[in-house]
Protein backbone atom coordinates (compact mmCIF):
# COMPACT_ATOMS: atom_id res chain seq x y z
CA UNK A 1 0.00 0.00 0.00
CA UNK A 2 0.93 3.59 -0.90
CA UNK A 3 1.07 6.33 1.72
CA UNK A 4 -1.69 7.89 0.47
CA UNK A 5 -3.68 4.45 0.42
CA UNK A 6 -2.69 4.03 4.16
CA UNK A 7 -3.99 7.42 4.85
CA UNK A 8 -7.22 7.00 3.10
CA UNK A 9 -7.98 3.30 4.99
CA UNK A 10 -7.53 4.91 8.02
CA UNK A 11 -9.86 7.84 7.10
CA UNK A 12 -12.42 5.18 6.29
CA UNK A 13 -11.37 3.27 9.98
CA UNK A 14 -11.93 6.07 11.79
CA UNK A 15 -15.35 6.98 10.44
CA UNK A 16 -16.23 3.22 11.05
CA UNK A 17 -15.11 2.72 14.46
CA UNK A 18 -16.76 5.80 15.14
CA UNK A 19 -20.16 4.86 13.81
CA UNK A 20 -19.69 1.71 15.39
CA UNK A 21 -19.29 3.34 18.92
CA UNK A 22 -22.31 5.83 17.99
CA UNK A 23 -24.58 2.75 17.21
CA UNK A 24 -23.62 0.70 20.59
CA UNK A 25 -24.76 4.50 22.72
CA UNK A 26 -27.36 5.36 20.74
CA UNK A 27 -29.51 1.78 20.71
CA UNK A 28 -28.58 0.86 24.30
CA UNK A 29 -30.80 3.20 25.61
CA UNK A 30 -34.14 2.25 23.72
CA UNK A 31 -36.90 0.36 25.90
CA UNK A 32 -37.52 -3.57 24.89
CA UNK A 33 -41.25 -2.36 23.69
CA UNK A 34 -39.64 -0.57 20.77
CA UNK A 35 -37.55 -2.96 19.35
CA UNK A 36 -39.43 -4.61 17.02
CA UNK A 37 -39.62 -0.91 15.44
CA UNK A 38 -36.60 -0.32 15.74
CA UNK A 39 -34.93 -3.66 13.81
CA UNK A 40 -37.10 -2.65 11.06
CA UNK A 41 -35.96 1.18 11.44
CA UNK A 42 -32.27 0.36 11.74
CA UNK A 43 -33.16 -2.89 8.49
CA UNK A 44 -34.43 0.47 6.59
CA UNK A 45 -30.84 2.58 7.20
CA UNK A 46 -28.85 -0.37 5.54
CA UNK A 47 -31.08 0.32 2.40
CA UNK A 48 -28.48 3.13 1.93
CA UNK A 49 -27.01 0.34 -0.04
CA UNK A 50 -28.82 2.09 -2.79
CA UNK A 51 -26.36 4.91 -3.11
CA UNK A 52 -23.74 2.34 -3.38
CA UNK A 53 -25.88 0.25 -6.29
CA UNK A 54 -26.15 3.73 -8.06
CA UNK A 55 -22.60 3.83 -8.72
CA UNK A 56 -22.09 0.28 -9.86
CA UNK A 57 -24.83 0.40 -12.68
CA UNK A 58 -23.71 4.31 -13.96
CA UNK A 59 -20.06 2.57 -14.35
CA UNK A 60 -21.45 -0.89 -15.50
CA UNK A 61 -20.01 -1.71 -18.99
CA UNK A 62 -20.66 -4.95 -19.22
CA UNK A 63 -24.22 -6.78 -19.89
CA UNK A 64 -23.49 -9.19 -17.09
CA UNK A 65 -21.98 -6.23 -15.04
CA UNK A 66 -25.53 -4.31 -16.02
CA UNK A 67 -27.25 -7.42 -14.88
CA UNK A 68 -26.17 -7.77 -11.88
CA UNK A 69 -26.26 -3.67 -10.93
CA UNK A 70 -30.26 -3.66 -12.14
CA UNK A 71 -30.96 -6.32 -9.57
CA UNK A 72 -28.74 -4.37 -6.79
CA UNK A 73 -30.64 -1.40 -7.28
CA UNK A 74 -34.21 -3.28 -7.42
CA UNK A 75 -32.93 -5.14 -3.57
CA UNK A 76 -31.72 -2.11 -2.35
CA UNK A 77 -34.86 -0.02 -3.14
CA UNK A 78 -37.16 -2.69 -2.13
CA UNK A 79 -34.90 -3.14 1.32
CA UNK A 80 -35.25 1.56 1.91
CA UNK A 81 -39.31 1.54 0.78
CA UNK A 82 -40.48 -1.42 1.91
CA UNK A 83 -38.52 -0.51 5.35
CA UNK A 84 -39.40 2.54 6.15
CA UNK A 85 -43.03 2.21 4.96
CA UNK A 86 -43.38 -0.97 7.27
CA UNK A 87 -41.95 1.19 10.13
CA UNK A 88 -43.83 3.79 9.59
CA UNK A 89 -46.86 1.45 9.84
CA UNK A 90 -45.61 -0.06 13.40
CA UNK A 91 -44.62 2.95 15.00
CA UNK A 92 -48.30 4.66 13.90
CA UNK A 93 -49.44 2.22 16.04
CA UNK A 94 -48.43 3.90 19.28
CA UNK A 95 -50.57 7.05 18.68
CA UNK A 96 -51.73 8.03 22.18
CA UNK A 97 -55.34 8.41 22.41
CA UNK A 98 -55.92 11.92 23.28
CA UNK A 99 -57.15 11.42 26.59
CA UNK A 100 -53.95 9.59 28.75
CA UNK A 101 -50.09 10.43 29.16
CA UNK A 102 -49.04 9.32 32.32
CA UNK A 103 -45.28 10.61 32.06
CA UNK A 104 -45.51 14.31 29.71
CA UNK A 105 -42.63 15.04 31.45
CA UNK A 106 -40.17 12.41 29.85
CA UNK A 107 -41.18 13.69 26.68
CA UNK A 108 -40.06 16.36 24.38
CA UNK A 109 -42.05 18.70 22.26
CA UNK A 110 -42.17 16.79 19.12
CA UNK B 1 -22.06 21.10 -16.36
CA UNK B 2 -20.81 21.78 -13.39
CA UNK B 3 -17.32 21.52 -11.57
CA UNK B 4 -16.34 18.44 -10.46
CA UNK B 5 -14.67 20.30 -7.35
CA UNK B 6 -17.95 21.79 -6.47
CA UNK B 7 -19.87 19.33 -7.00
CA UNK B 8 -18.31 16.32 -5.08
CA UNK B 9 -18.18 18.74 -1.78
CA UNK B 10 -21.96 19.19 -2.44
CA UNK B 11 -22.44 15.27 -2.85
CA UNK B 12 -20.61 15.09 0.48
CA UNK B 13 -22.23 17.41 2.54
CA UNK B 14 -25.83 15.81 1.36
CA UNK B 15 -23.99 12.69 2.56
CA UNK B 16 -23.00 13.91 5.71
CA UNK B 17 -26.62 15.31 6.31
CA UNK B 18 -28.16 12.04 5.73
CA UNK B 19 -25.91 10.30 8.10
CA UNK B 20 -27.07 12.46 10.44
CA UNK B 21 -30.62 12.22 10.22
CA UNK B 22 -29.62 8.56 10.55
CA UNK B 23 -28.33 8.70 14.17
CA UNK B 24 -31.07 11.83 15.29
CA UNK B 25 -33.78 9.15 14.21
CA UNK B 26 -32.56 6.55 15.66
CA UNK B 27 -32.17 8.61 19.12
CA UNK B 28 -35.82 9.84 18.50
CA UNK B 29 -36.80 6.17 18.26
CA UNK B 30 -36.06 5.89 22.15
CA UNK B 31 -39.51 7.03 23.00
CA UNK B 32 -43.16 6.22 21.68
CA UNK B 33 -43.93 9.71 21.51
CA UNK B 34 -41.24 10.70 19.28
CA UNK B 35 -40.47 7.12 17.38
CA UNK B 36 -42.80 7.92 14.24
CA UNK B 37 -41.57 11.56 13.82
CA UNK B 38 -37.81 9.80 14.04
CA UNK B 39 -38.88 7.50 11.46
CA UNK B 40 -39.50 9.87 9.02
CA UNK B 41 -35.94 11.81 10.23
CA UNK B 42 -34.04 8.29 9.05
CA UNK B 43 -36.38 8.38 5.78
CA UNK B 44 -35.81 11.88 5.38
CA UNK B 45 -32.18 11.71 5.46
CA UNK B 46 -32.39 8.93 3.28
CA UNK B 47 -34.22 10.82 0.34
CA UNK B 48 -31.35 13.24 0.97
CA UNK B 49 -28.38 10.70 0.24
CA UNK B 50 -30.54 9.29 -2.34
CA UNK B 51 -31.63 12.18 -4.52
CA UNK B 52 -28.03 13.95 -3.76
CA UNK B 53 -26.37 10.76 -5.04
CA UNK B 54 -28.73 10.90 -8.68
CA UNK B 55 -28.16 14.61 -9.53
CA UNK B 56 -24.14 14.00 -8.57
CA UNK B 57 -24.30 11.28 -11.45
CA UNK B 58 -26.59 12.87 -13.32
CA UNK B 59 -24.57 16.46 -13.30
CA UNK B 60 -21.11 14.69 -13.10
CA UNK B 61 -18.31 16.48 -15.83
CA UNK B 62 -17.82 13.32 -18.21
CA UNK B 63 -21.17 11.49 -17.55
CA UNK B 64 -20.81 8.25 -16.02
CA UNK B 65 -17.82 6.44 -14.43
CA UNK B 66 -16.54 4.60 -17.43
CA UNK B 67 -20.25 3.67 -18.58
CA UNK B 68 -22.70 4.66 -20.98
CA UNK B 69 -24.92 7.32 -18.82
CA UNK B 70 -27.85 6.41 -20.74
CA UNK B 71 -27.89 2.82 -20.20
CA UNK B 72 -26.84 3.20 -16.41
CA UNK B 73 -29.72 5.55 -15.47
CA UNK B 74 -32.27 3.17 -17.44
CA UNK B 75 -30.82 0.86 -14.92
CA UNK B 76 -31.07 3.18 -11.82
CA UNK B 77 -34.66 4.14 -13.29
CA UNK B 78 -36.12 0.86 -14.10
CA UNK B 79 -34.70 -0.65 -10.79
CA UNK B 80 -36.10 1.82 -8.52
CA UNK B 81 -39.63 1.45 -10.29
CA UNK B 82 -39.45 -2.51 -9.61
CA UNK B 83 -37.93 -2.13 -6.29
CA UNK B 84 -39.60 0.60 -4.96
CA UNK B 85 -43.01 -0.98 -5.95
CA UNK B 86 -42.70 -4.37 -4.76
CA UNK B 87 -41.44 -2.90 -1.48
CA UNK B 88 -44.77 -0.61 -1.18
CA UNK B 89 -46.83 -3.02 -2.19
CA UNK B 90 -45.73 -5.52 0.37
CA UNK B 91 -45.31 -3.06 3.12
CA UNK B 92 -48.57 -1.75 3.17
CA UNK B 93 -50.73 -4.73 2.40
CA UNK B 94 -48.88 -7.36 5.17
CA UNK B 95 -50.79 -7.85 8.06
CA UNK B 96 -49.00 -7.31 11.26
CA UNK B 97 -48.68 -10.63 12.34
CA UNK B 98 -46.76 -11.07 9.22
CA UNK B 99 -44.53 -8.13 10.22
CA UNK B 100 -40.95 -10.16 11.51
CA UNK B 101 -40.79 -12.34 8.31
CA UNK B 102 -40.94 -9.46 5.86
CA UNK B 103 -38.64 -7.13 7.93
CA UNK B 104 -36.44 -10.18 6.74
CA UNK B 105 -37.43 -10.61 3.49
CA UNK B 106 -36.19 -6.94 3.13
CA UNK B 107 -32.78 -7.62 5.18
CA UNK B 108 -32.33 -10.46 2.76
CA UNK B 109 -32.31 -8.19 -0.32
CA UNK B 110 -30.42 -5.07 1.65
CA UNK B 111 -27.65 -8.31 1.92
CA UNK B 112 -28.02 -9.09 -1.81
CA UNK B 113 -27.58 -5.67 -2.52
CA UNK B 114 -24.21 -5.61 -0.74
CA UNK B 115 -22.95 -8.67 -1.95
CA UNK B 116 -24.02 -8.05 -5.28
CA UNK B 117 -21.73 -4.91 -5.78
CA UNK B 118 -18.28 -6.67 -4.16
CA UNK B 119 -19.39 -9.30 -7.02
CA UNK B 120 -19.62 -6.86 -9.65
CA UNK B 121 -16.42 -5.04 -8.91
CA UNK B 122 -14.11 -8.47 -8.55
CA UNK B 123 -15.72 -9.11 -12.05
CA UNK B 124 -14.40 -5.63 -13.56
CA UNK B 125 -11.04 -6.16 -12.36
CA UNK B 126 -8.36 -8.57 -13.66
CA UNK B 127 -5.61 -8.55 -11.13
CA UNK B 128 -5.68 -8.58 -7.09
CA UNK B 129 -7.02 -4.79 -5.84
CA UNK B 130 -5.09 -2.90 -2.92
CA UNK B 131 -5.61 -4.48 0.56
CA UNK B 132 -8.43 -2.26 1.83
CA UNK B 133 -10.29 -3.09 -1.11
CA UNK B 134 -9.42 -6.91 -1.05
CA UNK B 135 -10.29 -7.19 2.11
CA UNK B 136 -13.32 -5.77 1.75
CA UNK B 137 -14.59 -7.32 -1.24
CA UNK B 138 -13.94 -10.61 0.19
CA UNK B 139 -15.85 -9.84 3.15
CA UNK B 140 -18.42 -7.78 1.64
CA UNK B 141 -19.08 -11.20 -0.51
CA UNK B 142 -18.77 -13.78 2.02
CA UNK B 143 -21.84 -11.17 4.71
CA UNK B 144 -23.58 -10.47 1.92
CA UNK B 145 -23.90 -14.07 1.12
CA UNK B 146 -24.85 -15.38 4.03
CA UNK B 147 -27.57 -12.43 5.45
CA UNK B 148 -29.34 -13.00 1.53
CA UNK B 149 -30.07 -17.01 2.05
CA UNK B 150 -29.92 -16.51 5.73
CA UNK B 151 -32.80 -14.21 6.28
CA UNK B 152 -34.91 -16.15 3.38
CA UNK B 153 -34.73 -19.50 5.37
CA UNK B 154 -35.83 -17.25 8.50
CA UNK B 155 -38.33 -15.53 6.48
CA UNK B 156 -39.85 -18.72 5.24
CA UNK B 157 -39.45 -20.43 8.20
CA UNK B 158 -41.70 -17.53 9.67
CA UNK B 159 -44.43 -18.00 6.90
CA UNK B 160 -44.49 -21.55 7.36
CA UNK B 161 -43.32 -22.37 4.24
CA UNK B 162 -40.29 -23.98 5.65
CA UNK B 163 -40.80 -26.08 8.85
CA UNK B 164 -40.91 -23.91 12.08
CA UNK B 165 -39.12 -26.96 13.97
CA UNK B 166 -35.51 -27.49 13.35
CA UNK B 167 -34.46 -29.02 10.88
CA UNK B 168 -31.29 -31.12 11.27
CA UNK B 169 -28.99 -31.73 7.88
CA UNK B 170 -27.19 -35.31 7.96
CA UNK B 171 -23.91 -34.49 9.05
CA UNK B 172 -25.30 -31.45 9.25
CA UNK B 173 -22.15 -30.02 11.61
CA UNK B 174 -19.46 -31.34 9.40
CA UNK B 175 -21.36 -29.58 6.00
CA UNK B 176 -21.24 -26.40 8.06
CA UNK B 177 -17.55 -26.54 9.46
CA UNK B 178 -16.65 -27.55 5.53
CA UNK B 179 -18.19 -24.50 4.60
CA UNK B 180 -16.32 -22.17 6.62
CA UNK B 181 -13.15 -24.21 5.84
CA UNK B 182 -13.32 -23.24 2.02
CA UNK B 183 -14.50 -19.83 3.12
CA UNK B 184 -11.34 -19.00 5.10
CA UNK B 185 -8.99 -20.53 3.62
CA UNK B 186 -10.25 -19.14 -0.29
CA UNK B 187 -10.59 -15.37 1.54
CA UNK B 188 -6.92 -15.68 2.69
CA UNK B 189 -5.89 -16.83 -0.50
CA UNK B 190 -7.46 -13.73 -2.09
CA UNK B 191 -5.96 -11.27 0.60
CA UNK B 192 -2.44 -12.92 0.05
CA UNK B 193 -2.77 -10.80 -2.85
CA UNK B 194 -3.69 -13.55 -5.57
CA UNK B 195 -6.57 -12.84 -8.43
CA UNK B 196 -8.80 -15.58 -8.84
CA UNK B 197 -12.59 -15.61 -10.15
CA UNK B 198 -13.28 -19.95 -9.58
CA UNK B 199 -11.70 -18.87 -5.75
CA UNK B 200 -14.50 -15.80 -5.72
CA UNK B 201 -17.16 -17.64 -7.11
CA UNK B 202 -16.11 -20.85 -4.40
CA UNK B 203 -16.17 -18.22 -1.58
CA UNK B 204 -19.31 -17.22 -2.92
CA UNK B 205 -21.30 -20.59 -3.47
CA UNK B 206 -19.94 -22.11 -0.02
CA UNK B 207 -21.06 -18.44 1.45
CA UNK B 208 -24.77 -19.16 0.25
CA UNK B 209 -24.89 -22.35 0.65
CA UNK B 210 -24.05 -21.32 4.69
CA UNK B 211 -26.59 -19.28 5.21
CA UNK B 212 -29.20 -22.34 4.48
CA UNK B 213 -27.19 -24.76 6.80
CA UNK B 214 -26.69 -22.31 9.53
CA UNK B 215 -30.48 -21.11 9.90
CA UNK B 216 -32.01 -24.39 9.00
CA UNK B 217 -31.44 -26.02 12.54
CA UNK B 218 -32.32 -23.04 14.62
CA UNK B 219 -36.10 -23.23 15.68
CA UNK B 220 -38.65 -20.51 14.58
CA UNK B 221 -38.99 -19.68 18.25
CA UNK B 222 -35.43 -18.83 18.12
CA UNK B 223 -35.95 -16.49 14.66
CA UNK B 224 -36.58 -13.21 16.33
CA UNK B 225 -32.69 -13.58 17.20
CA UNK B 226 -31.52 -14.93 14.25
CA UNK B 227 -33.03 -12.03 12.02
CA UNK B 228 -31.72 -9.56 14.68
CA UNK B 229 -28.31 -11.07 14.09
CA UNK B 230 -28.50 -11.15 10.20
CA UNK B 231 -29.76 -7.50 10.09
CA UNK B 232 -26.35 -7.19 12.21
CA UNK B 233 -24.43 -8.50 9.43
CA UNK B 234 -26.73 -6.91 6.65
CA UNK B 235 -25.26 -3.35 8.25
CA UNK B 236 -21.47 -4.78 8.19
CA UNK B 237 -22.07 -5.44 4.86
CA UNK B 238 -23.34 -2.75 3.83
CA UNK B 239 -20.14 -0.94 5.51
CA UNK B 240 -17.96 -3.44 3.49
CA UNK B 241 -19.17 -2.37 0.39
CA UNK B 242 -18.81 1.13 1.66
CA UNK B 243 -14.90 0.15 1.78
CA UNK B 244 -14.97 -1.47 -1.35
CA UNK B 245 -16.35 1.94 -2.81
CA UNK B 246 -14.96 4.40 -0.56
CA UNK B 247 -18.06 5.72 -0.07
CA UNK B 248 -18.46 7.11 3.76
CA UNK B 249 -22.14 7.46 3.45
CA UNK B 250 -22.32 3.42 3.29
CA UNK B 251 -19.51 2.82 5.76
CA UNK B 252 -21.47 5.02 8.61
CA UNK B 253 -24.60 3.82 8.09
CA UNK B 254 -23.76 0.28 7.60
CA UNK B 255 -21.54 0.44 10.98
CA UNK B 256 -24.32 2.44 12.99
CA UNK B 257 -26.57 -0.78 11.73
CA UNK B 258 -24.14 -3.33 12.54
CA UNK B 259 -23.83 -1.84 15.99
CA UNK B 260 -26.91 -1.89 16.84
CA UNK B 261 -28.33 -5.22 15.39
CA UNK B 262 -25.22 -6.74 17.92
CA UNK B 263 -27.09 -5.13 20.97
CA UNK B 264 -30.42 -5.64 19.84
CA UNK B 265 -29.65 -9.49 19.21
CA UNK B 266 -27.81 -9.68 22.81
CA UNK B 267 -30.93 -8.28 23.96
CA UNK B 268 -33.27 -10.37 22.73
CA UNK B 269 -31.43 -13.58 23.76
CA UNK B 270 -30.84 -12.73 27.20
CA UNK B 271 -34.35 -12.21 27.97
CA UNK B 272 -35.05 -15.12 26.65
CA UNK B 273 -32.05 -16.62 28.99
CA UNK B 274 -29.83 -17.77 26.13
CA UNK B 275 -26.45 -17.31 24.79
CA UNK B 276 -26.30 -16.06 20.40
CA UNK B 277 -24.23 -19.09 20.63
CA UNK B 278 -26.41 -21.13 21.83
CA UNK B 279 -29.09 -20.22 19.68
CA UNK B 280 -26.76 -20.33 16.80
CA UNK B 281 -25.88 -23.98 17.71
CA UNK B 282 -29.38 -24.83 16.94
CA UNK B 283 -31.75 -27.72 17.81
CA UNK B 284 -32.53 -26.92 20.90
CA UNK B 285 -36.03 -25.75 20.55
CA UNK B 286 -39.56 -27.13 18.99
CA UNK B 287 -40.30 -24.14 16.36
CA UNK B 288 -44.19 -23.67 16.27
CA UNK B 289 -45.21 -27.30 17.27
CA UNK B 290 -47.69 -27.05 20.32
CA UNK B 291 -48.53 -30.66 20.08
CA UNK B 292 -49.06 -32.77 23.29
CA UNK B 293 -52.12 -34.10 24.71
CA UNK B 294 -54.59 -32.72 27.32
CA UNK B 295 -53.42 -33.29 30.51
CA UNK B 296 -50.13 -35.08 30.50
CA UNK B 297 -47.86 -36.28 33.13
CA UNK B 298 -47.37 -34.74 36.80
CA UNK B 299 -49.59 -33.03 39.15
CA UNK B 300 -53.15 -32.17 38.71
CA UNK B 301 -54.30 -29.00 36.70
CA UNK B 302 -57.50 -27.35 37.67
CA UNK B 303 -59.89 -27.32 34.49
CA UNK B 304 -62.18 -24.27 34.73
CA UNK B 305 -65.17 -23.53 32.25
CA UNK B 306 -66.06 -20.74 30.44
CA UNK B 307 -68.56 -19.29 32.35
CA UNK B 308 -66.44 -19.51 35.71
CA UNK B 309 -63.81 -18.02 34.09
CA UNK B 310 -66.27 -15.04 33.42
CA UNK B 311 -67.63 -14.94 36.71
CA UNK B 312 -64.25 -14.35 37.84
CA UNK B 313 -63.35 -11.77 35.40
CA UNK B 314 -66.94 -9.76 35.69
CA UNK B 315 -66.47 -9.85 39.58
CA UNK B 316 -63.06 -8.65 39.83
CA UNK B 317 -61.41 -5.14 40.47
CA UNK B 318 -58.42 -5.26 39.01
CA UNK B 319 -57.18 -7.82 35.80
CA UNK B 320 -54.19 -8.65 34.02
CA UNK B 321 -53.96 -9.87 30.82
CA UNK B 322 -50.50 -11.59 30.22
CA UNK B 323 -50.42 -12.14 26.41
CA UNK B 324 -48.10 -14.38 24.79
CA UNK B 325 -46.67 -16.26 21.68
CA UNK B 326 -50.21 -18.23 21.54
CA UNK B 327 -52.51 -15.47 21.67
CA UNK B 328 -50.16 -13.90 18.34
CA UNK B 329 -49.83 -16.87 17.02
CA UNK B 330 -53.89 -17.01 17.14
CA UNK B 331 -54.00 -13.74 15.83
CA UNK B 332 -56.77 -12.73 19.11
CA UNK B 333 -55.32 -9.20 19.61
CA UNK B 334 -58.77 -7.89 18.59
CA UNK B 335 -60.61 -10.49 20.75
CA UNK B 336 -58.48 -9.76 24.38
CA UNK B 337 -59.37 -5.80 23.27
CA UNK B 338 -62.83 -6.96 22.50
CA UNK B 339 -62.90 -8.53 26.16
CA UNK B 340 -60.99 -6.00 28.15
CA UNK B 341 -63.26 -2.98 26.91
CA UNK B 342 -65.96 -5.22 28.40
CA UNK B 343 -64.43 -5.45 31.21
CA UNK B 344 -63.72 -1.77 31.67
CA UNK B 345 -67.54 -0.95 30.71
CA UNK B 346 -68.15 -3.25 34.11
CA UNK B 347 -65.85 -0.76 36.28
CA UNK B 348 -62.98 -3.57 35.73
CA UNK B 349 -59.40 -2.20 36.00
CA UNK B 350 -57.59 -4.08 33.18
CA UNK B 351 -54.20 -3.80 32.45
CA UNK B 352 -51.72 -5.58 30.09
CA UNK B 353 -48.08 -7.11 31.57
CA UNK B 354 -45.98 -7.45 28.68
CA UNK B 355 -43.23 -9.87 28.66
CA UNK B 356 -39.76 -8.17 27.20
CA UNK B 357 -39.94 -11.09 24.66
CA UNK B 358 -43.89 -12.06 24.57
CA UNK B 359 -44.91 -12.50 20.80
CA UNK B 360 -42.78 -13.33 18.29
CA UNK B 361 -40.05 -10.91 18.85
CA UNK B 362 -39.49 -7.86 21.58
CA UNK B 363 -41.70 -5.26 21.33
CA UNK B 364 -44.05 -7.34 18.86
CA UNK B 365 -46.72 -8.13 21.25
CA UNK B 366 -47.09 -3.72 21.71
CA UNK B 367 -47.55 -3.47 17.72
CA UNK B 368 -50.16 -6.08 17.58
CA UNK B 369 -52.01 -4.81 20.99
CA UNK B 370 -51.69 -1.37 19.42
CA UNK B 371 -53.04 -2.38 16.18
CA UNK B 372 -56.07 -3.63 17.92
CA UNK B 373 -56.44 -0.11 19.48
CA UNK B 374 -55.43 -1.17 22.78
CA UNK B 375 -54.32 2.27 24.53
CA UNK B 376 -50.71 2.27 25.38
CA UNK B 377 -50.88 3.35 28.80
CA UNK B 378 -52.87 0.04 29.69
CA UNK B 379 -49.11 -1.87 28.30
CA UNK B 380 -47.36 -2.35 31.03
CA UNK B 381 -43.65 -3.38 31.29
CA UNK B 382 -42.61 -6.43 33.07
CA UNK B 383 -40.36 -4.20 35.73
CA UNK B 384 -43.15 -1.97 36.18
CA UNK B 385 -46.49 -4.71 36.62
CA UNK B 386 -44.77 -7.62 38.74
CA UNK B 387 -45.18 -5.47 41.70
CA UNK B 388 -49.08 -5.03 40.82
CA UNK B 389 -49.60 -8.89 40.49
CA UNK B 390 -50.25 -9.32 44.27
CA UNK B 391 -53.00 -6.79 43.69
CA UNK B 392 -54.77 -8.81 40.97
CA UNK B 393 -57.60 -10.09 41.47
CA UNK B 394 -57.54 -12.56 38.55
CA UNK B 395 -54.61 -12.60 36.05
CA UNK B 396 -55.49 -13.99 32.70
CA UNK B 397 -52.78 -15.97 30.61
CA UNK B 398 -53.44 -16.03 26.93
CA UNK B 399 -50.81 -18.28 25.29
CA UNK B 400 -47.85 -17.48 27.26
CA UNK B 401 -45.76 -20.20 28.92
CA UNK B 402 -42.43 -20.52 29.91
CA UNK B 403 -42.16 -16.44 30.97
CA UNK B 404 -44.50 -17.31 33.42
CA UNK B 405 -43.50 -20.38 34.95
CA UNK B 406 -41.92 -19.80 38.62
CA UNK B 407 -39.59 -22.37 38.03
CA UNK B 408 -37.33 -19.74 36.86
CA UNK B 409 -37.09 -18.25 40.13
CA UNK B 410 -35.19 -21.93 41.07
CA UNK B 411 -31.98 -22.46 39.74
CA UNK B 412 -31.25 -26.20 38.08
CA UNK B 413 -33.80 -25.55 35.26
CA UNK B 414 -33.86 -24.85 31.35
CA UNK B 415 -35.55 -21.28 32.18
CA UNK B 416 -33.68 -20.56 35.24
CA UNK B 417 -32.82 -17.41 35.73
CA UNK B 418 -34.74 -16.07 32.99
CA UNK B 419 -37.02 -13.00 33.63
CA UNK B 420 -40.58 -14.03 34.73
CA UNK B 421 -43.81 -12.10 34.88
CA UNK B 422 -44.80 -13.02 38.69
CA UNK B 423 -48.09 -13.82 37.46
CA UNK B 424 -48.43 -16.60 40.64
CA UNK B 425 -49.06 -13.58 42.86
CA UNK B 426 -52.13 -12.87 41.80
CA UNK B 427 -55.26 -13.93 43.88
CA UNK B 428 -56.74 -15.61 41.01
CA UNK B 429 -54.96 -16.88 37.88
CA UNK B 430 -57.18 -18.12 34.31
CA UNK B 431 -54.95 -19.67 31.84
CA UNK B 432 -56.41 -20.37 28.29
CA UNK B 433 -54.50 -22.59 26.52
CA UNK B 434 -54.89 -24.86 23.59
CA UNK B 435 -53.78 -28.37 25.88
CA UNK B 436 -51.29 -28.91 28.31
CA UNK B 437 -48.10 -28.81 25.41
CA UNK B 438 -44.75 -28.07 26.57
CA UNK B 439 -43.68 -24.27 25.86
CA UNK B 440 -40.60 -23.01 24.28
CA UNK B 441 -37.87 -24.62 26.66
CA UNK B 442 -39.58 -28.18 26.71
CA UNK B 443 -40.65 -28.34 30.81
CA UNK B 444 -43.95 -28.57 32.72
CA UNK B 445 -45.19 -24.81 33.70
CA UNK B 446 -45.25 -25.01 37.38
CA UNK B 447 -47.64 -22.06 37.12
CA UNK B 448 -50.32 -24.67 35.96
CA UNK B 449 -50.78 -26.80 38.98
CA UNK B 450 -50.85 -24.26 41.14
CA UNK B 451 -53.97 -24.44 43.08
CA UNK B 452 -55.03 -20.99 42.50
CA UNK B 453 -55.19 -21.43 38.55
CA UNK B 454 -57.67 -22.67 36.51
CA UNK B 455 -56.95 -23.85 32.87
CA UNK B 456 -59.36 -23.31 29.94
CA UNK B 457 -58.15 -25.25 26.99
CA UNK B 458 -59.20 -23.24 23.95
CA UNK B 459 -57.28 -21.92 21.32
CA UNK B 460 -56.62 -18.17 22.09
CA UNK B 461 -59.43 -16.80 19.88
CA UNK B 462 -61.82 -19.07 20.61
CA UNK B 463 -61.47 -18.84 23.90
CA UNK B 464 -61.74 -15.16 24.27
CA UNK B 465 -64.55 -15.21 21.81
CA UNK B 466 -66.13 -17.69 24.00
CA UNK B 467 -65.43 -15.23 27.45
CA UNK B 468 -66.95 -12.54 25.45
CA UNK B 469 -69.76 -14.22 25.10
CA UNK B 470 -70.33 -15.59 28.59
CA UNK B 471 -69.53 -12.07 29.92
CA UNK B 472 -71.95 -10.40 28.07
CA UNK B 473 -74.55 -13.15 29.05
CA UNK B 474 -73.95 -12.46 32.70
Amino acid sequence: MTPAEISDFLTNFTIFTLAILCGFAVISKVPATLHTPLMSGANSIHGIVLVGSMFIAVAATEPLSQILSLIAVAFATMNVVGGYVVTDRMLQMFKRKPVAAPKPADEPEA
Amino acid sequence: MIDIAILEPLVRIAWLVGAVAFVLGLIRMNSPATARNGNLLSAGGMAVAIIATALYLLLRPGGGLGGSLTVGWLIIVVGIAIGGGLGLYTARTVKMTAMPQLVSLFNAVGGGAAALIAIDGYLRISAAPGLQENVATVLDIVIGSITFTGSLIASGKLMGRIPGKPIQIPGGQLVTAALAIIVVVGGIYLWAGNYSLPVMFLILAASLVFGVTMTLPIGGADMPVVISLLNSFTGTAVAMAGFVLENPVLIIAGALVGASGAILTKLMADAMNRSVINIMVGGFGGGDSVAGAVGAEGASVRELGVDDAAIQLAYAQHVIVVPGYGLAVAQAQHAVRELAELLEERGVDVKYAIHPVAGRMPGHMNVLLAEANVPYPQLKEMDDINPEFERADVALVVGANDVTNPAARRAGTPVSGMPILDVDHAKSIVVIKRSMGKGYAGIDNELYTNPKTGMLFADAKEGLASLVAAVKAL
